[in-house]
């Protein structure tokens, strides 16, 4: 029973802590650190910069332009990116629906698709919930009809993250309604956003922030040849997706960094008021966090032991899920009460708190999300109750 | 990266898992907690036959070198009959002293012997004033020519009243509360001017309140040097610590399997209870509970086989899940059984109470949550 690396793994472990050190810029860094929105741009530049270095697509096979990495690789790499605090990948294209196209997809897709997720050509955004159909994604309404040699599709689209900036949504569509059970006759559709009959509204956030909308479909007409897979099995190709989706909302590292610069800011003078580590309640808090943390870690890394000897990945994606968001609230909410008063001004111009005091509540409002996306916590519980505790 | 167990740590949860399954059953383990010992002399002889005793002693002393992962694993695997033989007393408290302090000539006298199960020892690490404290010893030791003369009172001595020998942490430097200025001494039980009342804990364990009045020991009983005895102490403590979280964990699987099967065989309303959401949602936090408790005790097990920075963190963080997130899956395991579950009958109540126990025994949750907040 061991947690050491091995010398080569070590030794990757430094190649991506110059690479963060040396190649991640200055700029970029600035605004990551002080808490507030990535524009696009400087996202898309981030990621080219990954695609030079040939460690954009760490989840990918070989073939396709994947790293190769091992399991345990891919760990080092995602924690040395996040105690960097450099930008996530946005999912949508590289984790979400390649791995469905290089699955589940035609030769013509693969070739036509991936090039362009690889190299951050092309934004992606993903088209699952519905106004009725949220938790209970199998009620979704959205219609595909085949007329010809294209489908047409009539529905509407929700939540659907940073579709303002897409490119092309991958959509579950209805594409029969005479099915035994509801989740056949769903199928899964690649849709190009600037085909005629396409709306996108913005849904504003309970902190002010436009990062979600609402996407219509009226009469678009879709080529048949952007289905991926068979007509019908659109479920079982999500399913997949969903998983990956899970794996990486742990937020383990994420979570660790800011833990750490958390206990740091404690330990320092904020406008002459005693350093917050002398008020033992805030500091037992932060520990009882902390302690969580520690236990999800080496959850993670047992789960990881296990995919390195060849298990598939399971039910543990769920309970990932579950921890690694509630300690996201939580480090959330330490970081409100830590700011006191200086939580409540909002987006004052010019800026009024010390570093990113004032966005703590933004983020602690926005982060109720997190519990809620990816299929809420309680959906977890049942996955976990159902194929973990056979109840 | 390698979560796995060796040969050595398979071998032993074979082997006390089928001492478990063979000979150990809920009744058997009752029988015994109630007899007049609180735990059957037979058992212990078959513990020291299998070598479970020797494991975390160097093979100089007969031992099996074992370190901390080989007790997880026993103590894990004990659990799961929630056995009431004084391991902790013997191997892991007077172990933990004797095998870091005891010269060869004490190893002959009382180390030896305790691992052939031959001989009864405790540590009576605790005092009625110290609450969680270590260095709260009030107990002093003067000399008196070539003579200690120890005076004071040990509380809740795990197993006191059976031992032949106790360990006793005395004061003989230093104000209550300095870690420097205890001194460990070997005391027999039948010493003049000891004194002892016995009694049983709510977990169907034993302990004792001991009284010391001039109680005379020679020089010989002295176990490392006078004065620096404090760090053996505190290091046997955290061996101690999680050795019972091991145990813990062992207790929270069980009571959570034992929980979700009560919930598939209980009907209510024509139905398994454990068709019902609410329940569900609460036996899948138990489940998470045990999860995050076994991934914290690898971590607090690999840092203290490393000997790393850690490792006293690690312990305290460990306990604290176990106070914490251990307490809870208890209480949730008897909520669930509903009235069977506040029966003596049903051995759910018993785990429960064991888990209690532990979750006070060296520093409840708060206490060690303290120790991570500074």
């Amino acid at each position: 029973m061991h947690v050491t690396f091995s010398a080569k793994e070590l030794e990757f472990q430094e190649e991506v802590r110059t690479f963060f050190r040396d190649e991640y810029p200055d700029d970029i860094r600035e605004i990551m650190d002080s808490g507030d929105e990535l524009p696009p741009e400087m996202q898309i530049r981030w990621q080219k910069i990954l695609y030079r270095r040939g460690w954009a697509a760490t989840n990918w096979p070989v073939e396709y332009g994947g790293t190769g990495w091992s399991p345990v690789e891919k760990y080092i790499y995602a924690r040395e990116e996040a105690h960097a605090n450099a930008p996530l990948f946005i999912p949508f294209g590289m984790t979400m629906v390649a791995p469905v196209i290089y699955t589940y997809g035609s030769e013509e897709q693969k070739q036509r698709f991936l090039p362009d997720i690889l190299a951050s050509n092309v934004w992606w955004c993903q088209g699952y919930s519905e106004p009725g159909a949220g938790s209970d994604l199998a009620s979704l309404k959205t219609r595909a009809d085949l007329v010809g040699d294209h489908y047409v599709v009539n529905g509407t689209k929700t939540w659907t993250t940073l579709g303002q900036h897409a490119d092309w949504i991958f959509c579950l569509v209805r594409t029969s309604s005479d099915v035994a059970r509801r989740q056949e006759g769903i199928s899964f559709l690649l849709i190009d956003m600037q085909t005629p009959g396409i709306s996108v509204k913005p849904i504003i956030l309970l902190d002010g922030k436009h990062e979600v909308n609402e996407i219509h479909f009226d009469n678009v007409e879709v080529p048949a040849n952007n289905l991926v897979g068979e007509e019908g099995k659109g479920w079982t190709y999500g399913k997949v997706l969903l998983q990956h989706e899970r794996t990486n909302s742990a937020n383990t590292f994420r979570s660790q960094y800011r833990a750490k610069r958390l206990r740091i800011q404690a330990s320092k003078s904020v406008r002459g008021a005693p350093p917050l580590e002398s008020d033992g309640n805030f500091m037992r808090k932060l520990a009882a966090v902390e302690v969580e943390l520690k236990g999800l870690e080496y959850t993670e890394l047992r789960t990881l032991a296990a995919v390195a000897s060849g298990k598939a990945p399971g039910p543990e994606s769920s309970f990932l899920k579950i921890k690694g968001t509630e300690i996201v609230q939580a480090i959330d909410a330490l970081y409100m009460e830590a700011a006191g008063y200086y939580s409540l001004p909002y987006r004052a111009d010019p800026a009024v708190g010390e570093g990113s005091e004032s966005l703590s509540s933004l983020h602690y409002f926005n982060h109720r999300k997190v519990t809620i996306f990816a299929g809420s916590n309680e959906i977890q519980k049942n996955i976990i109750a159902k194929h973990v505790l056979g109840l | 990266m390698d979560f796995s167990l060796n040969e050595l740590q398979t071998m032993m949860a074979d082997s006390v898992g089928k001492f478990i399954d063979n000979e150990y059953d809920f009744d058997t383990r009752q029988e015994y907690a109630g007899s007049e010992r609180g735990f059957s002399d037979d058992v212990w002889k078959t513990f020291a036959e299998l070598g479970w005793m020797a494991v975390p002693f160097a093979e100089e002393d007969g031992g099996l070198g074992g370190g901390p992962a080989e007790i997880m694993v026993l103590m894990q695997s004990l659990a799961r009959g929630l056995v009431v033989e004084p391991y902790i007393a013997n191997v892991i408290l007077a172990g933990g002293i004797l095998k870091r302090f005891a010269n060869e000539t004490q190893k002959e006298q009382w180390l030896h012997p305790m691992i052939a199960g031959e001989l009864q020892a405790t540590l009576a690490f605790n005092e009625p004033q110290a609450r969680y404290e270590l260095a709260n010893v009030a107990t002093t030791a003067t000399q008196d020519s070539n003579h200690w003369v120890l005076n004071g009172r040990k509380g809740l001595v795990l197993n006191g009243g059976t031992s032949d020998l106790l360990l006793i942490p005395a004061r003989t430097a230093g104000d209550i509360g300095d870690e420097h200025g205890i001194t460990l001494f070997a005391v027999a039980a039948d010493s003049d001017g000891l004194s002892c009342n016995a009694y049983a804990t709510v977990d169907g364990l034993r302990a004792a309140e001991i009284t010391l009045e001039g109680v005379r020991v020679s020089g010989d009983a002295v176990l490392g040097n006078v004065d620096e005895g404090y760090a053996a102490l505190s290091a046997t403590i955290d061996d101690a610590t999680l050795a019972v979280c091991a145990e813990a964990v062992g207790i929270m699987y069980a009571l959570k399997d034992k929980t979700v099967q009560y919930s598939k065989d209980r009907s209510q309303f024509g139905v398994p209870i454990g068709s019902f959401q609410a329940l569900q949602h609460r036996m899948v936090d138990m489940l998470m509970a045990c999860e995050q408790a076994q991934s914290l005790l690898m971590w607090a097990v690999m840092t203290n086989a490393e000997g790393s920075d850690e490792s006293r963190r690690a312990v305290s963080a460990m306990k604290y899940m176990i106070g914490t997130a251990g307490q809870k899956l208890g209480e949730e395991a008897v909520q669930i059984h509903g009235g069977m579950g506040v029966t003596w009958e049903l051995d759910v109540a018993h785990y429960f109470k064991r888990l209690t126990a532990i979750c006070t025994l060296f520093g409840n949750a708060d206490w060690h949550l303290d120790k991570l907040a500074t």
